[in-house]
């Protein structure tokens, strides 16, 4: 499968816009905090969109903020984010809530502190179905349980009754999927769904949610910092830094020739078994050591390949076809050259 | 495709939530002596009128008091520990006090309960002005030591009785549950699973009254066991100054250690026997909320 094999969709319009976003946090007493820095992306309808990078990245704040989840106060969002033409962002918080679980509904990484531990599984279902659908019990429950089926849970009559903590975090997680996937929307955002799951329990996971939502032309936003589930999932890939986007290109490309060299830091940092002494090739530096992107770029203080002019300038987009990094001195495909070399 | 575990593991016998909490809670002696004088304790009460030996209201031994120039009859057949100086059976009137005192302090902790429920789901809910109007008159009420206050609201009542001696000490008793309320409402409404239930267009009626109580309510719930003890406390020391109910015919501890002052030194066991019953009981719910709150608390467990 190739990364055009969803073609005849991408051609369509986008399903959601994002443009300009930016989220900026504010206390009392301290300066402001822009976590999300004028982000902005396209989800087409059955496209899968990954937002990558690592923890305080921006990446979950992006998703809450199209979601209008963020805390009201000392936060703000500004930016478009259209969803079928309409401005999610500037809806009144009725029009949103009737949006939330029937047009965009979102899964989170933990499965057990995301469901209500004093409330039945069914009932957590049901509920949702019963919000969104002109839906009596009876109907609700019956489509609870073909939900839960369709998500692996085996005798799902039974286990309408129990509660969270009677099931596995596969199980948690799965439930988590049905009860989102329940009013069928249009766009699933999963952030880091696999991210609480032991390794085996993943792989089910991102194949059900391969099964489920790719599968239905569900449009998918999937945020990680696992880049094996980028490499699995994912039609177009964000890489972000600092609250901005810094590289986007389509997973092929960004796994052969990444532009940028956090993300190119990020595909070394995976560690490898071919790699003779086992080592590890983490980024060196953390998050914190960031430099405001108005005084150049932001992940200069930890780059290799950072010149005066990364301390100086604030590098802007280049584009080579689809994709666009944010970098004043983009790498040369260095992965080839490095495969080139091992027998 | 598979499906995750191929054998779904049952945990029958600790499936419920509340079994395990169980166990862990009867492995507690303090637990269980605690349970024990509770249960005891809300058996007589409710039995009173079947355990009293006699009616608690009836001079049977008044001829006594009269004839023997003794005010204060002695323990004898059919009246194990004595009448009191009215001649009424001793016993009878600790095992009815019993009753008046469950009584007041269920309700009352009920009142207090209800009512610091409703402050502080609103506080909790309502951020910004609302809650800071209802804490603030919270920090206000629990600045003020909550004895004397339950003193100057009873004395306020013109003609005391049960009914005015319960508000007086739901009142008391409501800024330790709204405070308790509105912490829990809060954290709640952090938690993951009210995000979730926003995310997926849950309506706010239903996020705070589906989502957030039932969670908020377990901390709010154990503080209730430990204010009936202080609730019992509460009225027999209304009682005792003659705030609470002024019928003797109807018994109250309190007001038994009330009616014994002047006889304290010639006959002490007047005082002694309704200051043990209020002693123990209030250690018996003391004992079993402690032990509950402790189980329950998620940092002291293991």
């Amino acid at each position: 499968m190739n990364a055009r094999a969803h073609g005849a969709r991408h051609g369509a319009d986008p399903l959601l816009v994002v443009e300009d976003l930016s989220v900026t946090f504010s206390r009392p007493g301290q300066e402001p905090f822009t976590a999300v820095d004028r982000v902005g992306f396209e989800v087409r309808p059955g496209e899968v969109v990954g937002l990558v990078g690592e923890s305080g990245c921006g990446k979950s704040v992006t998703s809450l903020a199209v979601m209008g989840l963020l805390p009201r106060r000392g936060t703000r969002v500004s930016g478009r984010a259209f969803f079928d033409g309409v401005d999610l962002l500037s809806l009144p918080d009725r029009e949103l809530r009737d949006r939330r679980g029937t047009d965009v509904a979102m899964i989170f990484q933990d499965p057990l502190s995301s469901l209500n531990p004093v409330v039945p599984l069914g009932v957590q279902v049901t509920e949702v179905i019963r919000r969104h659908r002109r839906a009596n019990r009876s109907q609700a429950t019956r489509r609870a349980q073909e939900m839960l089926e369709r998500v692996g849970i085996p005798d799902p009559a039974r286990r309408m009754h129990e509660y969270p903590h009677q099931i596995s975090g596969g199980m948690r997680q799965r439930v988590l999927i049905a009860i989102a996937l329940a009013c069928e929307p249009r766009l699933l955002i999963a952030d880091e769904p696999t991210t609480a799951l032991d390794v085996t329990i993943q792989a089910q996971i991102l194949a059900l949610l391969k099964e489920l939502v790719i599968g239905s032309g569900t449009s998918l936003i999937m945020i990680t910092h696992d880049l094996g589930v980028v490499a699995g999932l994912c039609d177009t890939v964000n890489v972000l830094y600092g609250g901005r986007i810094v590289e986007r290109a389509d997973r092929y490309s960004l796994f052969d020739a990444p532009r940028h060299p956090y993300t190119g830091g990020l595909l070394e940092s995976v560690p490898s078994l071919d790699d003779g002494e086992n080592r590890l090739h983490p980024i060196p530096g953390s998050v914190a050591d960031n430099i405001p992107w108005s005084q150049g770029c932001a992940f200069a203080p930890r780059c290799r390949v950072a010149t005066d002019l990364c301390f100086r300038e604030e590098p802007a987009w280049s584009a080579d076809g689809e994709r666009r990094s944010r970098c004043h001195h983009p790498l040369p495909d260095p992965i080839i050259v490095a495969k080139e070399k091992t027998p | 495709m598979t499906t995750a575990p191929a054998v779904p593991r049952r945990r029958t016998a600790t499936a419920r939530p509340g079994a395990q909490t169980l166990r862990r809670l009867l492995r507690q002696p303090a637990f269980l002596i605690g349970s024990v004088i509770t249960f005891v304790f809300v058996l007589v009460a409710i039995a009173a009128p079947v355990l009293a030996p006699h009616d608690p209201a009836a001079p049977l031994l008044l001829d006594q008091v009269r004839a023997q120039s003794n005010p204060v009859p002695l323990p004898q057949e059919g009246f194990p520990l004595g009448g009191d100086p009215a001649g009424r059976d001793l016993l009878s009137r600790l095992v009815a006090g019993a009753q008046q005192t469950l009584v007041v302090g269920v309700m009352a902790t009920l009142g207090g309960f209800v009512g610091g429920i409703a402050l502080g789901l609103v506080a909790g809910v309502f951020a910004g002005k609302v809650d800071m109007l209802v804490m603030r008159a919270v920090d206000v009420m629990l600045a003020i030591p909550s004895l004397l206050m339950a003193f100057s609201i009873a004395a306020l009542f013109a003609h005391p009785s049960e009914w005015t001696l319960i508000l007086t000490i739901a009142i008391v008793q409501v800024p330790v549950f709204a405070r308790l309320m509105r912490g829990s409402m809060l954290v709640q409404r952090d938690t993951d699973h009210v995000l979730a239930a926003r995310a997926l267009g849950v309506k706010p009626g239903a996020i705070v009254f589906r989502h957030m109580v039932p969670n908020a309510l377990g901390p709010v719930i154990v503080q209730a066991t430990l204010s009936l003890a202080v609730s019992i406390l509460d009225a027999a020391a209304l009682s005792f100054l003659g705030l609470g109910n002024p019928d003797d015919g109807r018994p109250e501890w309190g007001q038994m250690l009330g009616g014994a002052q002047q006889y304290f030194n010639s006959f002490p066991h007047l005082a002694i026997y309704p200051a043990l019953c209020i002693i123990v009981v209030a250690l018996g719910f003391t004992l079993m909320g402690e032990s509950l709150r402790e189980t329950l608390d998620p940092r002291t467990r293991r």
